[in-house]
């Protein structure tokens, strides 16, 4: 930890003088930040820009002074709810790294296509921004159904994509980097910790019945009863859409666990919050552990009603390190003050950052240099802290247990005291 | 399951699972007496019926802000003036669908669902450009919260308590309008014999239009109610569509006892299926039971005898 706060020590005082001069520029132009800001800065900063036919030698919409970027969400449909934030983060990276001079002596250019929360149409998209737009990198998708979609697409036409959810992993792709934190990750740090801090010894397990609650329910089941030598009393799944949980909640009661694990996702996850509740369980009691729950969630679901529930994922807006704050107040000046930041829209945040310092590693914006270069990519002014690139490319990154406050954001509990290691393909989890 | 557990827990795990299918059985009733009202009575199969509930969702909402700006001292009792609006909302604007839309297409049953569905896409999108993609969280006076612990064990839920009052006086405010007054004879003359129906004065559009706006009205109100145990968001109204039609169609369509006595059914299968297997699991059972006996009953539970 030490090492990784000296780091940021060093970074800060440079980063805050960029930071502050971007928050002026965008408090100048809010139009300019919400289209993609160009145009607006002098081009001698731009003067020492390599040469196109150097960087570019497969054919990718790059010019002298303009590059190409898609960004790929549902901006419609039901997963609209999840992935706007995304879009807003992305658009906030790529504007900030425009004010700071761009990349490779290049201003980001990007072109939005809408998902849809269709799964084919994603796909189709992805094609249309690698085949007709020629983009250098596309950040998007958010539900592990629409990465499998474009992933073949992604391989076919070799584009370069980073996805921001955090995931079940199983999956490692030269053509995609996880910017979220995928499975073990997430789960094995904040189970170890609520059975050394709160002396669980018996977990009931919850999901939304899908891939990424099956398999992480699995993960943590493995590590409960393989590795911690503890009891799982329980393991339910619902239909997404579920909304009568009463039933669920009686079992619950009947068996008493110390632990309920819940990854409950969607308009689910608002009715079994309200229906804890209203059925007497307290939380600040009862020990709930839940990875499926970011400050976005919270929004619906309503503070009052997941007061004391934990969580365990890598980012909370409320995290108190310089990178955060500037971070933060950057998202709202750009999008309003009401705006909340979840661990996704973190994770979307990183996804332009580490192309720009990757493009730059590579000195060359072509796909197959930029995903060999990719490993050991680091970024120092990651909100969250500092992250790296493995080899994997999954993230190294911190996990941290929040405990929900009323008004809707997290009380940081605990954090890991280093990096965890991405481990995508875990042995013994299967 | 039952080892290890005394005689008193289990009976006041039964006790609590009882009531837990109780207050299943009344959402059930809630959200699919609008929907029966207008599929029932007009032959209109409102594929909008969730969003209609949403709207009285967002009413709920948008009431509670107001109170919680203009008269924080009332704010307990604002749940009942939301409820009247969310009635008012939804009855409105099903009323305003009726005359623009609905009205032209009753010869024609296919294009009604088709129009009623495109209907429901527009709701979604409205609500997701005026509210935001995001759900919105609505708060509930205190008093609504929490449990009522009956002994040391058996807890009631206040909330369910509400939706189980709720639709106990909307189902008999319904049977008191549909059969002892004046206007519920017409409704159920213009459904027997709409010709004659006319013929001898009643005005047929008129009736209608106020049918069709009583069911949006009532999928107003449980759509409010539903904000003490769901979501609120532009798509929210989806997760109960499927459930409302299985009601309804299950019940019989054409008439409101089957639609009570299906949701009774499907709601005790549902929740004691729920309780000794996973979620996924007795939804899949429920579903296949209901399609087995629709197979052998096509026309539902109860059906009304009609001379066409």
């Amino acid at each position: 930890m030490s090492s990784d706060d000296k780091r940021l020590g060093q970074g800060l005082s440079q980063m805050n003088l960029g930071r502050r001069q971007i928050l002026k520029g965008l408090a100048a132009m809010p139009v300019a930040s919400a289209f993609g800001a160009s145009a607006f800065f002098p081009s001698s900063a731009f003067a020492q820009a390599p040469a196109t036919s150097a960087i570019n030698t497969t054919g990718l919409s790059v010019t002298d002074t303009e590059v190409t970027v898609g960004i790929l969400h549902s901006v419609t449909g039901t997963m609209a709810i999840s992935e706007t934030g995304s879009v807003q983060a992305e658009k906030l990276a790529i504007d900030q790294i425009n004010a700071a001079g761009g990349v490779l002596g290049r201003k980001i250019k990007y072109v939005q296509e809408d998902g849809a929360s269709d799964w084919p149409t994603f796909a189709e998209k992805a094609k249309k921004l690698l085949v007709q737009d020629k983009c250098a990198s596309v950040f998007g998708c958010w539900t592990s159904a629409s990465r499998k979609a474009v992933l073949p697409v992604f391989e076919q036409y070799n584009g370069m994509l980073y996805y921001p959810t955090f995931y079940e992993g199983l999956e490692q792709s030269k053509n995609v980097i996880y910017t979220g934190q995928e499975a073990t990750q997430q789960i094995i740090a904040g189970l170890n910790w609520v059975v050394q801090n709160r002396g669980a010894q018996s977990f009931y397990l919850l999901g939304s019945d899908y891939i990424w609650p099956r398999t992480s329910n699995k993960i943590a089941r493995k590590h409960i009863e393989n590795f911690l030598k503890l009891q799982v009393v329980g393991e339910e799944y619902f239909p997404l859409g579920h909304t009568q949980f009463n039933s669920a909640i009686n079992k619950i009661k009947l068996k008493k666990p110390d632990v309920i694990y819940a990854i409950i996702v969607g308009g689910s996850n608002v009715a079994f919050y309200k229906q804890l509740k209203a059925a007497g369980i307290d939380l600040s009691k009862q020990t709930l552990l839940t990875i499926s729950v970011t400050e976005d969630e919270i929004l619906g679901i309503g503070g009052e009603n997941i007061a004391g529930a934990l969580a365990c994922m890598k980012y909370f807006q409320s995290l108190d390190n310089p990178n955060n704050k500037a971070f933060v107040e950057a998202f709202k000046t750009a999008y309003g003050p009401n705006m909340v930041i979840g661990d996704v829209t973190q994770a979307a945040y990183l996804g332009p950052w580490l192309w720009k310092l990757t493009v730059e590693k590579a000195g060359s914006f072509d796909i197959d240099k930029v995903a060999a270069a990719s490993p050991g990519v680091a970024f120092d002014k990651a909100p969250e802290g500092y992250v790296r690139i493995h080899e994997n490319h999954h993230l190294w990154s911190k996990t941290r247990v929040g405990k929900a406050r009323p008004d809707g954001q997290f009380d940081v509990l605990y954090e890991t005291a280093e990096l965890v290691e991405p481990d995508p393909f875990p042995k013994g989890y299967q | 399951m039952f080892m290890g557990y005394s005689l008193g827990e289990l009976g006041s795990i039964f006790a609590m699972q009882a009531f837990a299918g109780l207050i299943l059985f009344s959402v059930f009733v809630l959200m699919s007496l609008g929907l029966a009202i207008i599929f029932g009575q007009m032959g209109v199969i409102n594929m909008a019926h969730g969003e209609f509930m949403i709207l009285g969702a967002y009413m709920t909402y948008l009431t509670s802000q107001a109170f919680h700006a203009f008269a924080p001292g009332l704010y307990g009792i604002y749940f009942f003036v939301a409820m009247a609006v969310a009635f008012c909302a939804s009855g409105a604007l099903g009323m305003l669908v009726e005359w623009s839309m609905i009205r032209f297409l009753y010869k024609r049953p296919l294009d009604t669902l088709l129009a009623t569905w495109g209907l429901s896409l527009i709701m979604q999108q409205a609500f997701r450009s005026i509210f935001g993609a995001r759900e919105v969280g609505v708060e509930l006076p205190d008093w609504m919260m929490g449990s009522l612990p009956i002994t040391d064990t058996i807890e009631v839920q206040i909330n369910g308590l509400f939706v189980m009052g709720l639709t106990t006086l909307i189902a008999i405010a319904v049977y008191l309008l549909m059969f002892r007054s004046r206007w519920g004879l017409q409704v159920r003359a213009v459904v027997l014999n709409r010709p004659m129906a006319g013929a001898v004065g009643i005005d047929t559009e008129r009736v209608d239009r106020f049918t069709f706006g009583l069911g949006c009205g009532i999928a107003g109100i449980a759509g409010s109610a539903f904000t003490m145990i769901g979501s609120t968001g532009p798509t929210a109204g989806q997760l109960y569509i499927v459930d409302t039609f299985l009601v309804v169609v299950f019940g019989g369509a054409a008439s409101l006892a089957g639609t009570i006595a299906s949701a009774f059914t499907i709601s005790q299968a549902q929740s004691t299926m729920e309780f000794f297997m996973s979620g996924s699991m007795a939804k899949v059972l429920t579903l296949l039971v209901v399609v087995c006996i629709l197979m052998v009953r096509p026309e539902g539970l109860f059906v009304l005898k009609v001379r066409r």
